[in-house]
């Protein structure tokens, strides 16, 4: 990884929302084909720091690079124009439409005769069939609604859709924090065939188990600081932990819950 | 597509859907069903009463084409997630300005109906302008619209000529080439030959004696299906069509996507502002003159045309093809009730009672299409 760039390169984020110090100076970097999770526990700054990066929010201080090259995001199409998608946790997906028109919402493929520019339904169903079933979900066809998916196949649309038109980078902001146990597998997994896929992922998340799973590289986040980037291999889950809870130990508290968090 | 069955066939978990409920989540289904129920009705306990005759026909359709106009309009914005309350003063407004401009100021009728249709497309921008930039409800601000617009429409004549209609239009058109585009007939040659070989009863007596009872296709009903294969072909073929399902089904959920949301919105509300003024003019022209109170209570007329049709009053689902029939359904019924000697006023009973109906069926589909219990 070291003979590699990074895509993104996020250095010393500030945000501060009138006198409260959202991020105090945090840094990551992401390379092609990694999974790097950004771990927090709830008010951490994760959210905040990721909409830096989505264009939501505008740092106070510090610089973003993308392929080298500093980038000011002030709206949340420049991200998406520069090849970075995010897929937040409420998806962007219209439940009463269906599989295909929501694949392809503001993307619509146009098929012309003479004059007029049409919907290219067939191809639009053709390519969502053939992506969906590449990340293991099989539709019952491409009319069916989005409603009907479960949360796990909905999570698979969106991202199936962010690399489709092209993201270099993918931000998952808590794509498991509502699935059950076999959809988050499967939303993981999907995670897996996105990057090797040479698509760089941030995986936000407050599960160490999901992040582990997964994740290449580990950066903590706590009260708008970073607790510093592990790689895997390097950290084990009780340590992660134990960062996520701002140092403290939780073994005390473990000891006395058996083991279970 | 054989490779997506295939593929769906895979998952063993998947339930086979029945035919019915495949048949069911559609959103013209409502108004086919409502259509062959009122027709069945009417030729059973109706059948003699003239309404099947070729004046009787055509004398629903009219009805019908005049409700379809307006609620291919309505049925378009309210699946872009917005209402126009102000369609009916915008009726009676449009009627009222090709009336001032073309009869009391004299201008050629060409001039007045496009002077007329530019106020018109403007005040839909308007509404539509507010409703984006504001964020209120499109129910509050198409509300004042709809005050604002009729005061304008009561007030103006009075100021102008002291009265609250105007006459006179029809000599007005007289030789106008844009005029016989909204009011005048197609095909009057068929017809004229459909009476001559008997396919259409004759005038037996009188000035008209010979010609046939019915004697052309009024523009009004070729506008009415101009607008619904336009509105059904741009909300289901093209991408803009998409951009309508996507702007109502979740504004927030589609500007993340890219889609233009408010651009969508106000061409809408324009394309309502169209809508109600092709009425008006065609109207003007039929009746030749323009009155003050016309159009009154035509918004919730379309509204209903549209949910009868199929379409949820919170956006995002709905068809064009469903709201024409729907607007069928009310020339139907109204004309039909009419010829059936019924009490008119009992129309208003069905309307209300159908309209629930419709409501509680799209509630129902709309739980089944997402999934939700």
């Amino acid at each position: 990884m070291a003979n590699k760039k990074p895509i993104v390169e996020m250095k010393n984020i500030e945000k501060h929302f009138g006198s409260v110090i959202a991020l105090a100076g945090v840094s990551l970097d992401v390379y092609p084909g990694e999974c790097h999770c950004l771990l927090g526990d709830n008010g951490a700054g994760k959210s905040t720091f990721i909409k830096a990066l989505a264009g939501v929010h505008t740092p106070t201080r510090g610089e973003i690079y993308f392929d080298g090259k500093p980038m000011h995001f002030d709206n949340p199409r420049d991200p998406i124009i520069a090849g970075i998608a995010t897929v937040y946790q409420d998806l962007a997906m219209i439940p009463l439409m269906s599989v295909a028109r929501n694949f392809f919402m503001g993307n619509e493929p146009v098929r012309r005769v003479g004059p007029f520019q049409f919907f290219d339904h067939d191809r639009a169903n053709r390519v969502t069939m053939e992506e969906m079933r590449k990340l293991g979900i099989n539709l019952r066809g491409p009319d069916q609604a989005v409603g009907t998916l479960s949360g796990g196949e909905r999570q698979t649309v969106a991202i199936a859709r962010a690399v489709y038109f092209g993201a270099k980078v993918l931000i998952l902001d808590e794509p498991t924090s509502a699935l059950g146990v076999r959809q988050t597998s499967n939303v993981l997994a999907t995670v897996d065939k996105v990057r090797k896929q040479g698509v760089a992922v941030v995986l936000i998340t407050h599960s160490v188990r999901h992040a582990l799973a997964v994740g290449d590289r580990f950066t903590v986040l706590n009260r708008g600081k970073t607790l510093g980037t592990a790689l895997r291999g390097e950290i084990t889950p009780e340590e992660l932990q134990d960062m996520m809870a701002g140092g403290q130990s939780l073994a005390a508290l473990e000891e006395s819950l058996g083991g279970t968090i | 597509m054989p490779d997506a069955t295939a593929a769906a066939s895979g998952d063993e978990r998947i339930k086979k859907r029945s035919r019915f409920r495949e048949a069911l989540i559609r959103p013209e289904l409502g108004g086919i069903a409502g259509t062959i129920v009122v027709f069945a009705l009417f030729l059973l306990f109706a059948h003699d009463s003239g309404m099947f005759s070729s004046q009787g026909v055509m004398n629903w359709s009219q009805v019908s084409a005049q409700f379809m106009i307006i609620a291919v309009g309505a049925c378009l914005l309210m699946i872009a997630g917005e209402f126009d309350l102000s369609v009916g003063s915008m009726i009676g407004f449009a009627g009222m300005m090709i009336a001032i401009f073309g009869v009391t100021l004299g201008w050629p009728m060409w001039l007045a109906i496009l002077t007329t249709l530019a106020m018109t497309l403007a005040i839909g921008a308007l509404n539509g302008l507010i409703v984006v930039r504001t964020g209120l409800p499109s129910f509050i601000v198409t509300l004042a619209l709809l005050f604002i617009l009729r005061g304008f429409t009561i007030f103006l004549p009075q100021l102008i000529e002291r009265k609250t209609i105007i006459g006179g239009i029809k000599e007005a058109a007289e030789g106008d080439w844009l005029a016989p585009l909204f009011g005048g007939k197609i095909l009057t040659g068929l017809f004229q030959w459909m009476g001559e070989i008997g396919l259409i009863s004759t005038f037996e007596r009188g000035t008209r004696a010979g010609q046939p009872v019915v004697d052309g296709i009024p523009m009004l009903i070729v506008w009415a299906l101009g607008l619904v294969i336009f509105g059904q072909v741009l909300l289901t073929k093209t991408r803009f069509g998409n951009w309508i399902f996507a702007a109502g089904g979740d504004a927030q959920a589609a500007r993340y996507t890219g889609v233009p949301v408010s651009r969508v919105k106000i061409l809408m509300f324009i394309f309502t502002a169209f809508c109600a003024t092709v009425f008006a003019t065609c109207q003007v022209m039929e009746f030749g003159s323009a009155g003050a109170d016309r159009g009154l209570l035509k918004e919730f007329e379309a509204i209903i045309a549209v949910v009868i049709g199929g379409a949820l009053l919170t956006g995002g689902y709905g068809s064009v093809i469903g709201a024409a029939l729907g607007a069928l359904i009310f020339g139907v019924v109204q004309q039909g009730l009419f010829f059936a000697g019924v009490e008119s006023s009992l129309f208003r009973v069905f309307l209300g009672v159908i309209l629930l109906f419709a409501v509680i069926l799209n509630t129902y589909i709309r739980r089944m299409i997402t999934g939700e219990r």
